[in-house]
């Protein structure tokens, strides 16, 4: 049958949820995600952690949350300086909303070694 | 003195009709669209409303004489015009509190859309809205979870959850039923739902249908390593067999199940409600039958009304239309119901259809969920139209990929993440669909072949049910 030479097949892969189906994000595009938190007036925080556990919902943090005024080359230096300390673990950024008591976005900026 | 009895027929606007009242904060209001018989005056039309809906009767009975009806009884207190139509009018109607059970949505419906539907002075009557007062919405439990609790128990942050019924609706059998599951899930959707119609028929029965979704599910969150679920529906004929359903979930370690709760009834469902509360179960709600209800203009219950008493009988997903599909549903009123389910204060707003403010004080938000007859090429309108608190469900637009379920789960996984990613960066992705979704397709196989397998569906029919506008 001719479609069987056309037809692709769709292999599992681990994805890590939010922006888990994008290519890698460019520095800029990371740069605009974490601009976006900022103005949304959530609350910049890291946490990393081995990739055999990240099905965990706890991943360890990476010093406190930025509260108060936050300056994205701070956040971007932050998330860099964990992904030297561990390079072999996930960095995630997240946003700490305080008026839903969740979190307004999520996502992984470095994958580590699997 | 006490008062004498005078036996006969009164007019129902010397008593129910009263102009002059100011609503209590603790009063339930209603606001009703009547159309009655021609030749009757509004007053009396609007008295009698308030009447059948409340203490009234259409004879004054001696009995009367042993309470004080003017504690008890609803008020008709303002009438409108509906903008463009002569033949009828709003009507305000105020209830006592302490007219209703607490925490009884049963009760609240048992009185306002009784046995006054069926009035012989009216030829339609439409309820349009309804005031819960901040004190009985206290008295009533609402959503298990709420938005918040289920993003953290799922890990789903800053984005649109995706999900998919299965197809076909009927006749798969327990173990084929579940791989369609495990492709979807695989392929990157949260979730996946039981169709409505699959209940415990003779071709899968709900035990086998529960036993292989299960392993579905924890293989592909084991293959992914993201958090899925699978609404597994526990409608049933009676309660107890929805209960044994419930608590087989449960066994299973599933961490959603589903109910429809117009045919299910609110009994039923504030039941559910509450065990899935005491047993850390999320709850998805279907909207079966609704459409008998609140389709018709001038006759029935607006959806409005329906999703606030879902929201008060207790549901974590409601189903609300997605505007741009194959389904009925006004853009201006879905905002105005979707809002309803999801925030904590709405304010009055004609234009949405709203007609009263709503406190909902700590009550907890209710995920809107979009499906029906929506795919890729939907996807730029739907996050824009539903934001990141909704579930967006695509049936065929998942299982129709010619490269079957899981690509077509990736396809419109990639639609969605593009879509957040773009509208973060502050682009405005309703008018720059095409090239949101052309850059993400670049990428993605999968989305390319979807593009371009639904490129020309499109569902344009006017919609019946609007908005009253002049």
């Amino acid at each position: 049958m001719p479609f069987q030479n056309t037809m692709g097949d769709y292999q599992t892969r681990q994805t890590l949820e939010t922006f888990g189906f994008l290519p890698a994000l460019t520095q800029e595009e990371i740069f605009d995600q974490i601009a976006y938190v900022i103005a949304q007036g959530w609350t910049p925080s890291i946490e990393h952690i081995h990739p055999s556990q990240a099905m965990n919902h706890y991943w360890p943090m990476w010093k406190l949350p930025f509260f108060g005024s936050v300056d994205l080359q701070q956040v971007v230096n932050e998330l860099e300086a964990c992904h030297r300390a561990y390079p072999d673990h996930h960095v995630r950024f997240t946003g700490y909303d305080n008026y839903t008591q969740s979190q307004g976005s999520a996502f992984v900026v470095f994958e580590g070694r699997r | 003195m006490s008062k004498t009895y005078d036996a006969g027929v009164k007019e129902y606007r010397d008593m129910y009709w009263t102009p002059d009242y100011v609503p209590l904060d603790t009063d339930l209001l209603a606001c009703f669209k009547v159309t009655g018989q021609p030749g009757v005056p509004r007053e009396e039309v609007a008295a009698a409303v308030a009447a059948e809906s409340s203490t009234g009767t259409w004879s004054t009975v001696w009995s009367e004489l042993l309470t004080d009806l003017e504690f008890y009884k609803g008020r008709a207190y303002r009438i409108e015009d509906v903008p463009g139509d002569k033949e009828s009018f709003y009507t305000f109607i105020a209830y006592p509190i302490d007219l209703f059970e607490e925490g009884s949505i049963v009760n609240v419906l048992t009185s306002l859309v009784g046995n006054v539907f069926g009035f012989k002075a009216l030829r339609h009557l439409r309820l349009e809205d309804i005031r819960f007062p901040i004190a009985y919405v206290k008295t009533c439990m609402g959503p298990p979870s709420g938005i918040q609790v289920e993003r953290d128990k799922l890990n789903k942050y800053g984005r649109p959850l995706l999900g998919c019924t299965i197809k076909p609706k009927l006749g798969l059998s327990a173990k084929n039923y579940g791989r369609a599951v495990y492709e979807c899930l695989r392929g990157g959707l949260d979730f996946t739902k039981d169709d409505e119609n699959v209940n415990s028929q003779p071709f899968m029965r709900w035990q086998n249908r529960f036993e292989f979704v299960a392993e579905a599910v924890a293989a592909s969150q084991q293959e992914t390593g993201e958090r899925k679920g699978h609404y597994l529906n526990v409608t049933a004929p009676d309660p107890e067999e929805m209960y044994a359903r419930a608590e087989f979930a449960k066994e299973l370690g599933q961490p959603i199940i589903m109910h429809d709760y117009i045919t299910g009834g609110f009994c039923a469902n504030t039941g559910l409600a509450k065990w899935c509360r005491k047993n850390g179960m999320l709850l998805h709600i279907h909207r079966a039958m609704h459409a008998v209800i609140d389709r018709h203009p001038k006759h029935g219950i607006h959806f409005r009304v329906l999703a606030k008493c879902l929201r008060l009988s207790g549901g974590d997903h409601l189903h609300t239309g997605t505007v741009v599909g194959k389904l009925e549903g006004d853009r201006g009123s879905t905002l105005g119901f979707v809002d309803l389910l999801r925030e904590s204060f709405i304010p009055e707003d004609r234009s949405r259809g709203i007609f009263f403010d709503q406190d909902w004080g700590s009550l907890p938000g209710v995920f809107a969920v979009a499906s029906g007859g929506i795919h890729v090429w939907h996807m730029p309108a739907l996050v824009t139209i539903f934001g990141d608190d909704s579930v967006l469900q695509f049936g065929g637009g998942t299982q129709g990929h010619p490269w079957g379920n899981a690509a077509g789960a990736a396809a419109n996984r990639v639609a969605l993440e593009a879509c957040v990613k773009a509208r973060n960066e502050g682009r405005e992705i309703e008018k720059e669909a095409r090239d949101v979704l052309s850059e993400a397709a670049r990428h993605s196989p999968e989305l390319a072949i979807a593009m371009e397998t639904w490129k020309e569906i499109k569902f344009e029919f006017e919609t019946v049910d609007k908005l009253d506008q002049g």
